[in-house]
């Protein structure tokens, strides 16, 4: 059976390169990066390499990255480091509807530390207005955290400008830009951000490894004990084989750029046009300002497992923001804050693409997707008929 | 996660329909969390359940137990099918996943809600 991988959002193959870089640091060069001999400095070596390829990528200096598990940690190491840091100049977070739950439960356990959180709504699209932002801005406000892409429909913040305001008032800003690296430019600089989270497996690299950028001069609160590495921010022994991996994951991402996501944004583009053609179907998330693989639509009438499970039965991985799927009893928040109602949430497809997908994969699934349409649709008890 | 059973009647369900001159009709679920069931009566003057049909708007494990509970109750008599249990009908398939036997698993609430209706319209005809 044809396999077609269109989960690219949720993680990516590893790609050989990296895969290439990655196995001398499992196999041979296993020292550990504090040790004074030379395998310890060979491995030294390897991981302020990979920093380097890390910060040339986001237009940073090296000294500005930490190497963490992922991004979750990075989200987390940068939310409290900072709400612990500066809780003397205040005790109020503001983020968005839509952001990971990484973000959002960070900040839902500082509320019981005493911190407040603005949550600010987002549009039909899933985009946060800087405007509002400002609004929600007050003399006790000490961070922003706002996602530069959005995992689920796609949708790219006016991440510059907000970063702009922030740096206005004077309040640290952070990105959770886990989306956005090798799909769209990310430039720490160009965006006005203090912080930004990434993780490896997002962009062909391996899974477990993450970093977080901390423009020089910002403070962080320490909550991990037990060692000097990244700075006391992140001590334990360095995953050295992931950060190898990483390094050359982030340098192959952001190379030429631009070509390959005008590949993803005609295959994307087929796709959702495909997609549309069937009855009673619409696009979640921004029609332009969209990550160049992400397609995410609603099919009324039926419901995302049971849409998943027999694309599965097909070969065709993807994913819902449906309740069954997303391990709650409740649709995606991220749809909901777009103000769908709770069938259209049931009803959303999820398929991101990728460096290994092609147009003949696009063709398969506007192949079979209308008749697993239709024949969950005609077991419906909310179909009305054709 | 899903039993053989199980997929066995999401991709291939039993009397998956309406009946339009149903004897009973119930209706279970809420959009809310995403799984509506509604079951059909055919009953005969001896009550036994001549035909039953389903519709449902849900997971795999929704379309599952109200194929299966279809097949559990044609030819059966009214009162053998009000012993039904949404319990029963998850073991008939096998099992079900946790998360998905509270959810999910309301065919037989389907069914007595459909058995009441059945129950209704008799009383409404005799008077």
């Amino acid at each position: 059976m044809r396999k077609v991988y269109l989960d690219n959002a949720a993680t990516t193959r590893l790609h050989e390169d990296v895969f290439a870089a990655m196995k001398p640091y499992l196999l041979e060069h296993y020292g550990n990066p504090s040790s004074v001999h030379s395998f310890g400095r060979q491995a030294r070596k390897a991981v302020e390499d990979a920093r380097e390829q890390v910060a040339a990528a986001l237009g940073a200096e090296a000294k500005e990255i930490i190497f963490t598990s992922g991004a979750t940690e990075a989200n987390n190491l940068a939310i409290r480091g900072i709400a612990r840091a500066q809780k003397k100049q205040g005790n109020h977070i503001i983020t968005s509807a839509v952001e990971h739950h990484a973000v959002l439960d960070t900040c839902k356990a500082l509320e019981k530390e005493g911190f407040t959180v603005t949550v600010v709504p987002v549009d039909e699209y899933g985009m946060v207005d800087p405007a509002a932002v400002e609004a929600a801005i007050t003399d006790q406000t000490i961070l922003v955290s706002i996602m530069l892409a959005n995992n689920e429909v796609g949708t790219i913040n006016p991440i510059a400008e907000i970063g702009e305001i922030c740096r206005k008032h004077g309040v640290t800003f952070h990105t959770d830009a886990v989306q956005a690296i090798g799909n769209i430019p990310v430039d720490v600089n160009a965006l006005n951000v203090d912080l930004l989270s990434l993780s490896g497996h997002k962009f062909y690299g391996p899974k477990g490894i993450g970093a977080l950028y901390i423009r020089k001069g910002t403070k962080l609160d320490v909550f991990h004990f037990g060692g000097v590495q990244e700075r006391k921010l992140r001590p334990g022994t360095e995953n050295v084989p992931g950060i190898v991996g990483l390094g050359k994951a982030i340098e192959l991402a952001t190379t030429d750029l631009e070509a390959k996501a005008a590949k993803l944004r005609a295959l994307r583009d087929k796709l959702i046009k495909g997609l549309l053609s069937i009855a009673d179907t619409r696009l979640n998330g921004h029609p332009e300002k969209r990550l160049p693989g992400n397609v995410n639509v609603s099919i009324q009438y039926i419901e995302g497992e049971s849409l998943l499970l027999s694309l599965d039965l097909k070969g065709i991985a993807a994913s819902s923001g449906s309740a069954c799927t997303s391990g709650s009893l409740d649709p995606s928040h991220v749809l909901m804050a777009m103000g769908l109602d709770h069938q259209t949430a049931h009803g959303s497809l999820r398929l991101t693409l990728g460096r290994d997908n092609t147009e003949e994969d696009v063709d398969y699934v506007l192949e079979v997707l209308p008749g697993i349409v239709e024949r969950l649709r005609s077991m419906s008890s909310v179909y009305p008929g054709k | 996660m899903y039993t053989e059973k199980v997929m066995d009647h999401f991709t291939n369900p039993r009397n998956v329909g309406e009946i339009k001159d149903a004897d009973g009709i119930g209706e279970v679920g809420n959009m809310k969390c995403g799984d509506i069931m509604r079951i059909y009566l055919k009953v005969s003057d001896d009550d036994v359940i001549e035909d039953i049909k389903f519709r449902t708007f849900g997971c795999a494990a929704a379309i599952a137990t109200s194929s299966a509970i279809t097949e559990m109750v044609k030819g059966k008599t009214i009162a053998e099918a009000w012993e039904i249990s949404n319990q029963q009908v998850a073991e008939e398939l096998g099992g079900l996943p946790p998360n998905k036997m509270h959810c999910s698993n309301l065919a037989a609430d389907a069914l007595k809600k459909a058995l009441r209706d059945l129950e209704a319209k008799r009383a409404a005809k005799k008077e």
